[in-house]
């Protein structure tokens, strides 16, 4: 299944850049069932590693815990405007995706 | 044995494959690089999570701040935020007491990130949420009833 993009949002104030990224992903329990009545599989994002340029700044697992397209907010020192910040994600099933954005 | 030798060392992300070979039942998920912790996120309770990180007795932090609210309307989108004060932190993680699967996320820290997360996760029912911190190789921890009005698993 296709996967659409994340947004990603990187501000630098004051020498520490923070970044937002609002990811799509379905992020399935596994523990909820269809009309039917039979059990979704679980699908949901384990891995998750952000990168300033090259130099990775937070790598993430995740469980099933974690919301339905999930939000994550987070602080590193150093990067000016116009670097660029990278996040990837893989999933339970194997699929990954790579978004990067801009410091503004 | 050989040729999937050949095709790791091609891959230009050696351990995003690695990863995804585990994923698949290729490679056993020892051998993999980069591999989720699968047992500590199938850990039920607050003790046996605990003790899938590899932590043992966490002292509690007053300079762990979690932000998070003390009603939640809607259980399936909860957001938390942790932050913290204390020097060198290099994990930050999210345990949901009374969730399915107790791990929500566990965060790893370089150098240089600062000590602080937000994320938006589910809950099943009223719980206490802890955040586990490690700092200067040791471990902090700190909690929060969250009460759920409507819950976010199994809907």
């Amino acid at each position: 299944m296709a996967t659409n993009p994340m947004k990603i949002r990187a501000a630098n104030n004051g020498g520490i850049t923070e970044v937002k990224a609002l990811i799509s992903h379905d992020m399935e329990t596994g523990q909820r069932k269809d009309a039917a009545g039979a059990a979704i599989p679980a699908w949901f994002i384990t891995e998750l590693t952000a990168k300033h340029n090259d130099k990775v700044v937070l790598s993430a697992e995740f469980g099933t815990s974690i919301s339905k397209n999930p939000f994550l907010a987070f602080k590193f020192k150093g990067g000016a405007k116009g670097d660029k910040v990278s996040i990837s994600w893989k999933d339970n099933k194997g699929e990954t995706r790579t978004d990067e954005a801009v410091i503004a | 044995m050989n040729n999937q030798r050949r095709s790791v060392l091609k891959s230009g992300s050696g351990a995003a494959f690695l990863g995804a070979l585990a994923a698949a039942g290729i490679v056993k998920p020892g051998m993999a690089l980069a591999d989720w912790n699968k047992a500590s996120f199938e850990t039920k309770n607050l003790a046996d999570t605990l003790k899938a990180l590899g932590v043992s007795s966490p002292a509690d932090s007053k300079d762990i701040q979690m932000t998070a609210p003390d009603i939640a309307e809607n259980g399936a989108v909860v957001p938390i935020g942790i932050a913290s004060t204390l020097p060198n932190v290099t994990m930050i993680a999210i345990m949901i007491e009374k969730n399915p699967s107790t791990l929500a996320a566990n965060f790893t820290l370089p150098a240089g990130t600062e000590p602080f997360v937000q994320t938006r996760v589910k809950m099943g029912q009223t719980s206490n949420v802890y955040a586990l911190v490690k700092s200067d190789g040791k471990f902090f921890t700190t909690s929060k009833e969250i009460k759920v009005t409507a819950g976010g698993c199994g809907g």
